[in-house]
């Protein structure tokens, strides 16, 4: 989600040659019906972004979906370019040899219906009136991105995902796929998520939604056919949010109270500037050169108005009984954002419910962004998971050709 | 998998085939996919070391990081037929407490333990005035992860308070918890038994 990393050292790099799935090339995938949408409206057809690592076995029986995060894309692992400097989003997690290894799995990451990277979103033109949809973009929600990536799914000739994974929006994503298509998930991996936002949640979130929506260049949310960017609003709003994926304890070792410039001793005229809100100034500029605010303000929504258990009873273990597949579940000791105690109560629900699950809180320093981050336990316990999917694939496999 | 050296014959008569268990500090997962595999079970596991855990995993073992010491609150009453706590009750902070939570959470429950009123372990206290350190039981006491260590008679005895009733017991003469490896003794087993093992539900 955030930039950690460039302020911390990972515990092992990876470069660009070892371990990585090397250059991707998008590929656009393009649905022409219509596309209701849980909101009420539907869209006259749509186009998702996505790359793929790894093959697709003949079977088609080992393909993995990756649900991204708040601000995230299709681009989850290896490089565009030999230019590109830095690899995909969770290039830390996928490659060969990696916790999803391509060596093994056919790995499918897109980027979201309402998104700004390339699929179908407040950026792209509406057919109806040739002009982009900007604030008109009907809000998409969590079931509507599943059922989008349905869509996905049924073009590439995938019957069944051997594991839908996500962490935080992502997760969300993850564990509505087991409700709604618990026939199309063998496994699910939730990872530092929840069955909902909490108060404070969805208050950080409304935070950064009115940072955007009132800065003067968002014009009502038309700022493309002004011409205008609302780049304050957005920045202002991520550097809210980027403050909530880490961890109290991280940014005193990193900034502590250090001054960038300025002083405050005694008697001295200047303005002190502190390191810390210099760090998450240039987070955000840079997030605001690249991210659409109405795309944002979408994404923020969906993630608020996800509740698993809605549609039934509000009761998650009666919603974890539609679910046929196997959970992992992993939460980080210092993520205060979707704090463990939002992960154990994803684990009581579907042990209630009968599902088998593991479930492990991860000692690390990264808060929320530990997700994206080499955390050795994480790591751990992440590869042996999917190791065992691949193993029993295998098992399965050998099974069906003695028949 | 580590476990094939070990087997679990003393208990595994009492889990009924296609039963659901919860085992309570289940390590690397041995017992439970043992327990899968001779009794097809479906089997949940509760550890608190991560690298226990990873075993587990990689032996698709279905594991929960919790501290048992805690409680079970997270699980409900009669949700699993039975609960297993082997070698564990003596490394617990509460042991009447966990055993209650056992008692509430399964319908029955299986309890091994190292009986500290084996012989040897009284020598070593009467003779040499000293903790007794064994192939058993190799910690000294100030780095032993055993707090609560209990013999034979003390274990019934909290039976009798905790209204628990036993079912059915198997006293070891060796450490492997498998009766074709490990004599059963039935004369004097609080004095003889290197490991004792019950079966016990609601009185």
């Amino acid at each position: 989600m955030s930039d950690i990393a460039n302020i911390t050292k990972p515990i092992q790099s990876i470069s660009k040659q070892q371990c990585s799935v090397g250059l991707v090339e998008p590929q656009t995938f393009i649905y022409s019906d219509e596309f209701p949408l849980c909101g009420g409206q539907s869209l006259p057809g749509f186009q998702l972004v996505y790359e793929t690592y790894g093959r697709l076995n003949a079977d088609k029986s080992n393909a993995v979906l990756i649900c991204h995060a708040l601000s995230g894309d299709h681009h989850a692992a290896g490089y565009h370019s030999e230019e590109e400097k830095r690899p995909g989003w969770w290039d830390n997690y996928i490659g060969p040899g990696k916790a999803i290894d391509t060596d093994h799995f056919f790995v499918v990451a897109l980027n979201n219906l309402g998104g700004c990277a390339g699929s179908t979103g407040p950026t792209a033109i509406n057919p109806e009136t040739n002009l982009p949809w900007g604030h008109n973009f009907p809000q998409v929600r969590v079931r509507d991105w599943v059922d989008s990536q349905f869509k996905l799914m049924q073009h590439l000739g995938i019957d069944c995902w051997s594991a839908v994974i996500g962490g935080s929006l992502g997760g969300m994503q993850a564990m509505r796929w087991s409700l709604e298509y618990p026939q199309q998930v063998k496994h699910c991996v939730v990872i530092a998520s929840a069955l909902k936002l909490t108060a404070q949640n969805i208050g950080f979130n409304d935070s950064a939604r009115t940072a955007i929506v009132t800065d003067p260049e968002y014009q009502g949310g038309d700022y493309l056919r002004h011409g205008t960017k609302p780049s304050r609003g957005v920045a202002l709003a991520r550097m809210i949010g980027h403050m909530t994926y880490l961890s109290d304890d991280l940014m005193g070792d990193k900034f502590g109270r250090e001054l960038r410039s300025g002083s405050l001793a005694q008697g001295e005229q200047s303005s002190p500037e502190f390191q810390v809100g210099s760090y998450l100034q240039y987070q955000g500029s840079k997030f605001a050169e690249s991210f659409d605010a109405n795309t944002y303000l979408l994404m923020l929504r969906a993630l608020d108005y996800f509740d698993l258990a809605r549609e039934y009873g509000d009761d998650p273990v009666a919603a974890f009984q539609q679910a046929c597949c196997k959970f992992l579940v992993v939460s980080f000791t210092t993520d205060w954002r979707f704090a463990p105690a939002r992960s154990r109560e994803i684990v009581n629900a579907l042990i209630a419910a009968g599902r088998e699950v593991t479930y492990a809180n991860v000692n690390s320093a990264y808060g929320h962004d530990a997700f994206l981050l080499p955390v050795e336990n994480y790591e751990k316990i992440f590869s042996a998971y999917m190791k065992r999917i691949a193993e029993q694939a295998v098992v399965e496999q050998q099974g069906t050709s003695h028949d | 998998m580590t476990s094939s050296s070990q087997s679990y014959r003393a208990l595994e008569n009492w889990v009924t085939p296609g039963s659901r268990v919860l085992d309570l500090g289940c390590g690397e997962g041995q017992l439970l996919d043992y327990l899968v595999r001779t009794r097809k079970v479906s089997a949940l596991g509760v550890e608190i070391d991560q690298q226990k855990m990873v075993s587990c995993v990689a032996n698709g073992i279905s594991v929960i990081e919790q501290d048992i010491d805690k409680g079970l609150g997270n699980f409900e009453n009669d949700s699993f037929d039975t609960v297993l706590l082997t070698q564990t009750l003596q490394a617990v902070r509460q042991p009447d407490f966990v055993l209650q939570e056992m008692l509430r959470v399964g319908k029955e429950c299986i309890i091994t333990f190292p009986n500290f009123g084996h012989w040897q372990a009284r020598l070593s206290l009467v003779l040499k005035g000293r903790m007794p350190v064994s192939r058993f039981m190799p910690y000294e006491w100030y780095d032993t992860p055993n707090i609560h260590f209990c013999t034979v008679k003390d274990f019934e005895a909290l039976c009798e308070t905790l209204k628990m009733r036993i079912l059915d017991r198997h006293f070891l003469s060796g450490a492997q918890l498998d009766l074709s490896v490990s004599d059963s003794i039935r004369f004097a087993p609080n004095l003889r038994a290197v490991n004792a093992i019950y079966h016990v539900t609601r009185g």
